[in-house]
């Protein structure tokens, strides 16, 4: 049912994605996370990781994902400077498909890399994270819990927090929240928010407390440590006094449940309490991500099979 | 379409634009010993007996021969990407026959004999006029001024330190001083490069959905506003380079108003397109100044109508294919010109009613001419050098390689334009015709 509705070789970003297709991939991760079993519908298959950035959770979960649904797993961690080249890696990729390979899941430090890839390779390409321009499993992921909890995403208040300037997985989020209905609010110091942020149809709130009020979730992101050393941050404890999410602020929101894309730094976006409170879905996204990643790898390995 | 003949040149029946004599009428133009011998209706009665080659300009315009005020060669260092040679190919090719090459080879030229080598290298391989910039700072370092009086004396048009901007404000204020005392313009590269680090394209929306970081317009125009100050304290002559953001403009209009001895110039590139335009992560949309916003191409447009911007330059940048496959954070900036400037500028300016065909002139040959202080360039008055461009104005094509240039990093491959160099004579003799 849900196969005729994706038509993609390729999960670059949600961007570029309707509605209807994300809302196929969240029903098909349904199915799989109620019968989180052997599947074959990837075997005779074999998927490659091609990393370039360090991951532990995003590569595990692909992983454990691509080889539920029966497909080979090659895994190879390239150093950046390898990848630096977009005709190198191309290079690489050609390669590897020649011996065989469907599949390729790509992180990489450079926005964009994959859509310059993407069409010059059979392969199918499956973004788990390019620079600061998108990861859409996340977001996918994100989508999947915050519906499962909430039951819809229309009219849902969003409030996003954090490293906006640097954070694919807000972009990834504010593009498919935007596209099944939910309001969305991104909040951070002036330094972390990129210009023209509000022309994607988003709030740009400067002050947490007040972009909590009435929120629905609360998305908190990792802030990279390094920050403070470019002025982006003044200092980490500056930065919690006012962007770190609390027990005390969430009290005015009410329901309001907190994700985190992981991992955490504990003290710096978020409070310990914060973090493992009775709200938080954190958990609940790992796990979720298992399923939505099935989803998405079955539905480019049904749509190979339509296209072989 | 030339005709062998003697020393002479006859144009005829083009219709001759040059502002400099009020003329826009059709006419006949005659050039002797490479200079303008003289203009008037039906030479060919008079100069039937003599041996001239003769040229049938009909339905074409005749202006005097375009000046390209921002060009990069590459030679010496990277002539893979271009040559003396292949650049003046390349702008004749687009009916340019004036470039004034950019001094951040490898090594820059920086000195008298560089600029020696560059003169006698042009004067053997170019089929165009190749005038130097010199470099303002040893190695373009910006710390110690170059030798500004003996590269005037070798040659130099101006000084720059072009690709880069002089950052330090002493040293900038110095370079003005020297530059005054020796009779050149000085042209700056305006960007404050802490403002810019790392970017690749404009702050905006669209750098902001592709998760680029931004080069704010403020890194170019607290630039801008810094020269003005110091061309008012030192009355030297300053020139902005590659003009993009709507502030600059706008610094540069009251600046102007204000009697200062300030000009500037704006690319094709930027008249053309803003940073919407970018094609998804292609290299060859990342130029520096970036493709601005949308409100400062129309700065841009209304600084080239009101005259607050006097010359199109291209700021043709050459690079391989090698370099421009690099993810857009990595690959370098620029993007070549010298081929489509004066078909961007008939489709995107004229025939938009933004220039009327006067004006075009201006910009992009009298006026660089102005500003770089070339008497005998820029217009068509008796005695003038024998540099002519031949436009026919009628003429659709769609801009595809191959390129004269070495290098094909151009935005606009597969655009179609209208209006392009018919023939490009310089000196007198005919180096580029369709």
């Amino acid at each position: 049912m849900t196969a005729k509705t994706w038509d993609r070789k390729d999960l670059l970003g949600l961007q570029e994605l309707s509605a209807s297709e994300i809302e196929t991939i969240l029903d098909a991760a349904v199915i799989f996370k109620s019968s989180s079993k052997i599947s074959s519908a990837l075997s005779g298959s074999t998927a490659a990781f091609l990393f370039s950035e360090p991951s532990t959770r995003t590569r595990s979960s692909f992983e454990v994902a691509a080889r539920r649904l029966g497909a080979e797993v090659l895994g190879f961690s390239v150093a950046s400077s390898s990848l630096l080249k977009g005709e190198s890696l191309l290079d690489t990729l050609r390669n590897l498909e020649a011996m065989g390979v469907d599949y390729f899941i790509l992180r990489h430090e450079h926005s964009g890399v994959l859509e310059s890839l993407a069409p010059n390779t059979r392969a199918s390409l499956i973004n788990a994270g390019d620079g600061a321009h998108e990861h859409p499993t996340q977001a996918l992921l994100d989508l999947f819990t915050l519906r499962e909890k909430k039951k819809t995403l229309k009219g849902l208040k969003v409030v996003i927090v954090g490293d906006i300037l640097h954070s694919r997985v807000a972009r990834s989020n504010i593009h498919g929240l935007k596209k099944l209905g939910a309001r969305v609010t991104v909040c951070g110091p002036s330094a972390l928010i990129p210009g023209d942020i509000e022309k994607l149809g988003v709030a740009a709130s400067h002050d947490l407390d007040a972009a909590l009020k009435g929120a629905d979730a609360v998305n908190v992101l990792r802030l990279q440590l390094e920050r403070q050393n470019q002025n982006l941050i003044t200092s980490l404890s500056d930065y919690f006094e006012s962007y770190g999410l609390t027990p005390a602020r969430l009290a005015a929101a009410p329901g309001c449940v907190v994700l985190h894309p992981g991992p955490i730094n504990r003290g710096v976006e978020i409070s310990s309490q914060a973090a493992d409170g009775p709200n938080s879905l954190i958990l609940e996204q790992v796990k979720n991500g298992v399923a939505v990643r099935m989803a998405v790898l079955s539905l480019i390995g049904q749509w190979r099979k339509r296209n072989a | 379409m030339p005709k062998r003949g003697g020393t002479g040149l006859l144009i005829r029946g083009g219709l001759v634009i040059d502002p400099a004599q009020k003329l826009e009428a059709v006419r006949d133009i005659l050039l002797e010993d490479g200079k303008v011998k003289e203009i008037g209706v039906n030479l060919s009665a008079r100069t039937a007996l003599r041996a001239v080659q003769c040229l049938d300009a009909a339905q074409t315009w005749v202006v005097p021969g375009l000046i390209d005020m921002h060009v990069h060669l590459r030679e010496p260092g990277r002539q893979s990407d271009e040559t003396i040679a292949t650049g003046a190919l390349a702008a004749a090719r687009g009916g340019i026959t004036t470039v004034l090459a950019m001094p951040n080879t490898e090594p820059p030229v920086d000195n008298p004999s560089s600029v020696h080598f560059i003169k006698a290298k042009a004067a053997s391989e170019a089929v165009v006029n190749v005038l130097i910039a010199g470099a303002a700072t040893v190695g373009q370092k910006g710390e110690r001024l170059t030798e500004f009086s003996r590269m005037a004396s070798a040659g130099i048009s101006a000084v720059t330190d072009d690709g880069r901007p002089l950052l330090n404000s002493e040293l900038m204020r110095r370079a003005l001083e020297y530059a005054r005392d020796c009779g050149l313009p000085l042209i700056d590269h305006c960007e404050d490069e802490n403002l810019s680090a790392g970017a690749p394209v404009n702050e905006g929306l669209a750098a902001t959905v592709k998760g680029l970081r931004g080069i704010p317009w403020a890194s170019e125009t607290v630039m801008v506003l810094r020269d003005i100050a110091l061309a008012e304290l030192t009355g030297a002559h300053v020139h902005i380079a590659h003009i993009s953001a709507a502030q600059s403009v706008a610094a540069v209009r009251l600046a102007k108003k204000r009697g200062l001895p300030v000009t500037a110039e704006a690319t094709p590139h930027h008249f053309s397109l803003c940073d919407a335009d970018i094609k998804g992560y292609n290299a060859d949309f990342k130029m520096n100044p970036p493709l601005r916003g949308e409100n400062d191409q129309e700065a841009v447009l209304a600084g080239l109508a009101d005259g607050t911007i006097d010359a199109i330059a291209t700021d043709h940048a050459p690079h391989g294919p090698g370099e421009k496959a690099l993810a857009m954070a990595l690959a370098p900036f620029g993007v070549i010109g010298l081929e489509t400037s004066l078909a961007l500028a008939l489709t995107k300016l004229v025939e938009r009613k933004i220039l009327n065909r006067r004006q075009l002139v201006e910009r992009m040959s009298a006026g660089p001419a102005k500003i770089l202080g070339l008497k005998n360039k820029g217009h068509l008055k008796p005695g003038a050098d024998g540099d002519i461009t031949i436009i026919d104005p009628g003429v659709s094509w769609k801009v595809e390689a191959p390129f004269a240039s070495k290098s094909r990093n151009s935005p606009f491959i597969g655009m179609k334009l209208n209006g392009r160099a018919r023939a490009a004579i310089v000196g007198g003799r005919v180096v580029h015709a369709l």
